[in-house]
């Protein structure tokens, strides 16, 4: 039609390559699509029923077919149709929406952790194996993943949309969302919380990888020492376990076990032990003293960087036993000579 | 009444010797300082309507300019900085400075006291204070756009908008925050006026719509507009003395300045809105001969949506880690705030039902502010389900779902409204075929450029995004194209209504023969509004009413 072959070709492939509907590449995106295509057609069928009452009255009723307008003050019937209708469309909306809420924002149990750390402006992915990705994270197909995520500055919000998932990022807390990818490939990473200068080059890609490829992708990126390695010379170094030793005269409550306990606390209240509570345990002590212990221990506010406390916090996570905690302690303690490893029991001697 | 029935309902005096009112409230006195100190609302309004109108051009180019940067995926127009600095002086202007005191400060100002029958609102100073606040608010915030800007966002988000950006927030929370006043007092000036200056007969339920809709959105300005002034001032205080509210090293609680900035703004919407419900009802009514169906659950639908407005508030953080729970409560209530306006929507489509209907400009409008209103509102709906709110919040489809309600639907009812009264206001009438042309191109011009953006944001394209991956510039051109639609749609009742400022054709008392008070006087009005008081002795929208008077009044004269 007069149009250039060039510019049509060039056309084709320009809309060829846009899209209109994002992937479906987790085990949640079928059933929120389900939703909102549900959404779309009440949407449709609204606007369709308010144009249609207005095309056919304004034709009906115009003036030059209906000079008198017929005066009518109401209908009670009518009214409470249109009142119950919609409002029972909008409760259902409610309930199903709610529960795609409840199932994307509560991980199942065997989920696998990797934390996020958001700051102006990238992502920093860590793996438990130590593996650190910046604006990319590798994750494998068909496993559940929960993402713990908090930021070290401002706002940030972690989208992927093809999975259909966001979580704020947000300073001074954890917060958490899960999926499973079914879908092989690389998807965009956004964040969608306005954070300054870069928030639009604040994006990455996922990739969703075979287990197999996961598994050699994991071995290939291990920087060596996994978080909780690297927690457990933080705990010595800063001086942790010289209260956390676990031995009876310690100063500070036992650390082992603690991942996943009841707690009580001075003022009497039970606390779940989560990786929340252990981040503002480091952070205000004051405000968590466990029952039983004087409130002595010092703020590491300002001390700690958000990797570092992700670090403590999978330490602590998977401290099953004081044996090494004290261990190291009396290495440190001791000074020039590595000591053998005392027997249980002995330990109650010790003075620091 | 035998006279040819037209397809207008048009009636305006024999040009060739009507003449505007010697004695007006334009030309009862002269000078410049004869309006900066008027008590007279109608005045007021003008003074108004010329400040909102100039601000509302300074953030529609803005608009242009994003929508430009946004024509390519690559950042290339402007530096970022620069973009965030767009998207938020958009926001602040068009929110605080125009959307807010839209239809309340100019077509509120001018018609409530006129409606209720009285001389003028209770406070006329109050009511001239509030219009300098609000010079005073636009002022600093043109000073902090001089200055070299300010890139909060609208919403000014904490720690980003207290400890990470060097930008002239404090001005801009400033000057928000003394625009604020303009809007408590506007508020306070119209519930005191409805509660204590009705005419004689003049019952709550006797009162025309316009008013119940504007007494909702007065409930709100003055309960919620002290908290964002309260949220603004510690982000002020924060940021200088850094007292430790907002910042969690401090023990601060970032997400209590998003509890306390939605507290209002969400509210804040439903002020921007029913007074735009307002019109709606005035004009549907005026244009199909008939009384609003449902009068009462008109009424009520404001009242409610200004009772349920104040609790829905923390929808707009559903993904920010509030508890479970505390997200359902709300949930729910959002799909019940929904319910008072999809009332409304049938009302006003079954007042057509055996109406007398005819198509003048601000009908047009209106019926483009029910079309897209439902769409805005139904996709609330989306937004206000919790699983689905997770995927598409943050993203395009909040953007386009907020401008179908806020420019699909109170931009029209202000077209709308500014249209209807522009006759009563002026003396004069706008020129009509015109005027629809720019009814039509606006609606064109409004879905080409929010109906991609709906698609855009399922697709997941974040918003306040300088630049985009390339898959999605098929539809950012379309929005873009519609953008320049649009702004052709906008600037052509700036000229043409310039224009019949001198050569439009004088109205008369009644052009529309509607039933309002305001039309039962001169046009433009006297100063005093009313040579004596009148008495209110029919219902609202009572079009036999008019009819007797009108052939009184013809067997008087003849």
């Amino acid at each position: 039609m007069g149009l250039s072959p060039v510019l049509w070709q060039f056309l084709v492939k320009w809309l060829h390559n846009s899209s209109l509907f994002p992937a479906e590449a987790s085990g949640i995106s079928p059933y929120v699509d389900a939703l909102y295509f549900f959404l779309v057609l009440m949407t449709i069928v609204g606007t369709a029923l308010v144009a249609v009452l207005m095309l056919v009255f304004s034709i009906r009723y115009r003036r030059e077919k209906n000079p008198v307008a017929t005066q009518i003050e109401g209908s009670t019937l009518l009214e409470a149709t249109w009142t119950i209708i919609p409002l029972a469309i909008f409760l259902v909306t409610f309930v199903w929406g709610a529960l795609l809420y409840f199932r994307i924002y509560d991980p199942p149990a065997n989920a696998m952790n990797i934390y996020i750390v958001g700051k102006q402006w990238m992502w920093k992915a860590e793996h438990p194996g130590g593996q650190h990705e910046i604006n990319a994270l590798h994750v494998p197909l068909g496993k559940p993943v929960q993402l713990t995520m908090i930021s070290q500055d401002v706002f940030h919000s972690f989208s992927i949309p093809d999975f259909r998932i966001k979580r704020e990022a947000i300073p001074g807390r954890y917060t958490t969302v899960w999926f499973e990818a079914t879908q092989v490939g690389t998807y965009h990473l956004f964040c969608t919380q306005y954070c300054g200068t870069q928030h639009s080059g604040m994006v990455g890609e996922v990739t969703v990888m075979t287990p197999e490829n996961y598994k050699k992708w994991l071995e290939q990126s291990t920087s060596g020492q996994s978080l909780a390695q690297n927690g457990e010379r933080l705990f010595a170094s800063m001086g942790c376990n010289s209260c956390h030793s676990g031995t009876a005269a310690a100063r500070g409550p036992s650390l082992a076990g603690v991942y996943g306990s009841k707690l009580t606390l001075t003022d009497g209240s039970q606390i779940l032990v989560d990786d929340a509570y252990l981040r503002d345990a480091i952070l205000n002590p004051s405000r968590h003293v466990t029952a039983g212990f004087a409130p002595i221990m010092p703020t590491y506010q300002g001390q700690l960087s958000e990797d570092g406390l992700i670090d403590l916090v999978e330490f602590i996570k998977n401290l099953q036993s004081n044996y090494r905690v004290q261990q190291t302690f009396m290495t440190s303690a001791s000074g020039e000579s590595a000591p053998t490893t005392p027997p249980q029991g002995t330990t109650e001697t010790v003075n620091p | 009444m035998s006279a040819a029935i037209g397809n207008t309902i048009l009636s305006l005096p024999d040009q060739s010797t009507a003449q505007i009112p010697k004695r007006n409230y334009i030309n009862n006195e002269h000078g410049l300082l004869s309006w900066l100190l008027t008590g007279d609302h109608k005045r007021i309004a003008i003074l108004y309507l010329i400040s909102i109108t100039f601000f509302f051009f300074i953030g529609g180019a803005f608009a242009g300019l994003i929508r430009l940067e946004l024509l390519t995926p690559q950042p290339d127009l402007v530096s970022s900085d620069t973009y965030n600095k767009f998207f938020t002086m958009h926001g602040i202007i068009m929110i605080f400075l125009f959307l807010v005191p839209s239809v309340p400060a100019t077509l509120g100002n001018f018609l409530i006291p006129i409606m209720l029958g009285a001389k003028d609102l209770a406070f006329p100073k109050i009511n001239l204070l509030s219009w300098y606040l609000y010079v005073i608010g636009g002022t600093l915030t043109l000073a902090a756009l001089v200055l070299g800007g300010v890139d909060t966002g609208w919403t000014f988000t904490t720690p980003l908008s207290t400890h990470y950006l060097n930008t002239h927030v404090i001005t801009a929370a400033m000057a928000i925050f003394i625009a604020g006043f303009a809007s408590i007092f506007t508020g306070l000036n119209f519930i005191v006026t409805i509660h204590r200056m009705r005419c004689p007969g003049m019952t709550w339920f006797r009162m025309p719509l316009f008013v119940w809709a504007h007494y909702a959105a007065s409930l709100l300005m003055v309960l919620g507009t002290p908290v964002l002034a309260i949220a603004l001032v510690l982000v002020a205080l924060e940021r200088l003395f850094g007292i430790g509210v907002f910042d969690p090293t401090k023990g601060g609680d970032p997400l209590l300045f998003q509890h306390l900035f939605w507290f209002y703004s969400h509210p804040a919407v439903y002020i921007m809105i029913l007074p735009g419900m307002g019109v709606i009802s005035e004009v549907i009514s005026t244009f199909s001969r008939k009384r609003i169906f449902g009068y009462t659950a008109v009424a009520f639908s404001s009242v409610a949506i200004a009772l349920f407005g104040f609790f829905v508030w923390e929808h707009h953080m559903f993904i920010m880690g509030v508890s479970n729970y505390s997200a359902l409560v709300f949930s729910l209530l959002t799909m019940l705030v929904a319910v008072p306006s999809a009332i409304k929507i049938f009302n006003w489509a079954f007042t057509l039902q055996k109406g007398s209907i005819t198509f003048e400009t601000p009908m047009l409008y209106s019926f483009g502010f029910m079309g897209l209103f439902t769409i805005g509102g139904l996709t609330g709906v989306f937004l206000g389900s919790l699983g689905m709110d997770i995927h598409l919040t943050e993203t395009y489809f909040i953007v386009a779902h907020f401008h179908f309600v806020m420019v699909g639907g109170m931009l029209m009812a202000f077209l709308a409204g500014i249209h209807f009264w522009w006759p009563k206001m002026t003396g004069r009438m706008y020129p009509e075929s015109l005027s629809k042309l720019a009814a039509v191109t606006t609606f064109i011009g409004f879905n080409l450029t929010f109906l991609p953006q709906f698609i855009l944001g399922y697709l997941g394209m974040p918003r306040r995004y300088h630049a985009y991956p390339p898959e999605f510039q098929v539809l950012n051109v379309l929005s873009t194209a519609g953008a320049t639609v649009l702004g052709v749609g906008y600037m052509l009742p700036m000229l043409y209504l310039a224009w019949s400022l001198k050569y439009g054709a004088i109205a008369g008392d009644n052009p529309w023969q509607a039933t309002g008070l305001e039309w039962q006087i001169q046009s433009p009005p006297l100063t005093e509004n009313f040579t004596e008081t009148p008495i209110m002795d029919h219902e609202a929208y009572d079009y036999e009413w008019l009819a007797n008077k009108t052939k009184n009044e013809v067997t008087t004269v003849g």
